[in-house]
């Protein structure tokens, strides 16, 4: 079996749950929420470097631990949602880089680069069998809860008053959106694994009818973009993940293009 | 549901209930007081229109008999397990959301009658096509059902909310400016509407404007509302109160007059004549 084929099933799995996920951060006006959260989980491959702690497990923890701490300080009136969100990201690459360097760097460097730029063909069965299941979840969470956070994005006070449990779902949308990008950083690495979730969304609303069609379509090009971007990217040798990004580009330029010739 | 234009004629009867109540209420932001010991109580069957100045903390009051905010003193008290409908002021639906109303419709209240476990939390009540249709025509709107929300006017959507806050059968309708950016004789109209919903449907309605002049004639008892209570009662004593007269100025009154003829003769939107008289035994 060739050895891509396991990267290409790795990122097929993480565009399918970024569908869903990057259609709900548009609709939301939060489309700088992943950004943040993958900046701050950079703190925890470098806890993971210092510790010797599975990189996988760290990443993910601290990634639950910044949604969490986002879903507080949201709340909080000192600043609005934006500037919150790039103290957060700041904050948490910072640490990480200091802590990297302080802990010295005997050939651990890569492995922060590697989240940095994501390395889609360095992961393991192992690796894959545990994101499949977490995305697995992830995704039967948000098929539950769906109407309640499409009630949300359309006006988190009608939806309260309407009796939608809005914190609790609120919460929950930023821990599933954590689970994506922590598992997403190794693949699509912690710059780019926003892009997989805003772009295929945006390319997407040129050609759906309803939020779920958006949210399948978004997951759609996703996986679509994933396909091209390994195929060109083994070929010819080139970094994979901005190639996924540049694809999914290309579909929401060549879907913008449609719709303006179209009317 | 019910018949369309033969309801008008019963009144509901047991308009003694009390559905809502402000005891002594504050609120204030950071350390400006927005309210200031507010009484408030609204039975089934009444109409209460809360009206006042900009900044004069109306939104900030339905917000906390709503239990969107918690007040800094005093208590707001809801019956048991009553069911609100509520129209915000302006709810600007995100382009990127592509919703139809009947879309935007069956997501007027989650089901209660799921398992109280996790993962029933965001399922959605389901409302036949049927049911979403009547509600509509109820408001004059029934041919917006497939339409995208984002090509609704501002009329159109305000009667879309409506119906969609009728879907609930609720027991109270909140309503923040529910003729904002309607035109006059829209807005005669949309208040015509809220009055039919309320004989048909015996719900209490709770509104906010500061177009007093139109409201007048379409509500049975006034709050004017400037930080604190300035006066409250029938429209009619409202508008002969000194401070509504020092508040709004002394034409006020007057615009009440031309308003409540000019309401006598505009009725036949539904083709219901002699509303004026009906609602006048109501107040």
């Amino acid at each position: 079996m060739a050895d891509w084929l396991w990267p290409l099933l790795g990122g097929l799995m993480i565009a399918a749950a970024a569908g869903p996920l990057g259609s709900l951060l548009l609709w939301r006006r939060m489309a700088y929420f992943g950004d943040s959260l993958a900046h701050a989980s950079l703190l925890g491959v470098a806890l993971a470097l210092m510790t010797d702690l599975p990189m996988g497990g760290a990443v993910m923890a601290v990634c639950l631990l910044v949604a969490l701490l986002l879903s507080k300080l949201l709340d909080q009136p000192e600043h609005g949602a934006d500037t919150w969100l790039a103290i957060t990201a700041y904050a948490g690459l910072s640490m990480a880089l200091v802590l990297t360097a302080a802990h010295s760097d005997d050939g651990h460097g890569h492995a922060l680069e590697d989240y940095l730029f994501g390395n889609l063909l360095s992961i393991s069965v192992e690796q894959l069998v545990a994101m499949s299941i977490g995305l697995g979840l992830i995704l039967l969470l948000l098929w539950r809860t769906w109407a309640g956070m499409i009630a949300m994005a359309i006006n988190e006070d009608t939806a309260r008053v309407d009796g939608w449990p809005t914190r609790t779902l609120r919460t929950l949308l930023l821990l599933l959106l954590a689970g994506v990008v922590a598992a997403g950083a190794k693949v699509m690495g912690v710059l780019l694994i926003s892009a997989l979730l805003v772009v295929p969304a945006a390319a997407a609303r040129y050609i759906s009818r309803s939020p779920a069609d958006m949210a399948i379509r978004a997951s759609l090009i996703g996986m679509l973009a994933v396909g091209s971007g390994v195929t060109i990217g083994v070929s010819q040798h080139l970094p994979i993940a901005p190639l996924v990004v540049l694809s999914a580009m290309l579909a929401l330029f060549l879907l913008l293009l449609r719709r303006r010739l179209l009317g | 549901m019910e018949p369309a234009s033969t309801a008008m004629t019963s009144t509901p009867m047991n308009s003694t209930e009390l559905l809502l109540k402000l005891n002594k209420v504050s609120w204030s932001a950071g350390n400006r007081l927005v309210l200031n010991n507010i009484d408030l109580s609204l039975h089934r069957g009444e109409i209460l229109t809360v009206i006042g100045p900009n900044g004069a903390g109306k939104s900030c009051l339905l917000k906390l008999a709503l239990g969107l905010s918690m007040p800094a003193e005093g208590r707001v008290w809801r019956a048991p397990s009553v069911r609100i409908g509520y129209m915000p002021q302006q709810i600007n639906i995100n382009p990127y959301l592509p919703l139809t109303v009947a879309d935007f419709m069956q997501l007027a209240t989650p089901k209660t009658t799921s398992p109280a476990w996790f993962l029933g939390l965001g399922r959605q009540h389901h409302f036949s096509r049927k049911a979403m249709l009547n509600a509509l025509a109820e408001v004059g709107v029934e041919h917006l059902l497939v339409q995208p929300v984002q090509q609704l006017s501002g009329g159109e959507m305000q009667r879309v909310l409506l119906a969609r806050a009728l879907l609930k059968q609720p027991d109270i309708l909140v309503l923040d400016e529910p003729v904002q950016g309607v035109d006059v004789s829209g807005q005669a109209e949309l208040y015509g509407i809220i009055k039919t919903l309320r004989d048909r449907h015996g719900c209490a309605v709770l509104m906010v404007s500061h177009d007093l002049h139109v409201v007048m004639a379409a509500t049975d008892l006034v709050l004017c509302l400037n930080q604190h209570v300035c006066c409250s009662g029938h429209p009619e004593l409202v508008s002969q109160h000194p401070e509504y007269l020092r508040l709004f100025g002394p034409t006020a009154a007057s615009d009440l007059a031309i308003y409540t003829h000019h309401h006598d003769h505009h009725h036949t939107l539904h083709g219901d004549p002699a509303s004026c008289d009906e609602d006048c035994k109501h107040g």
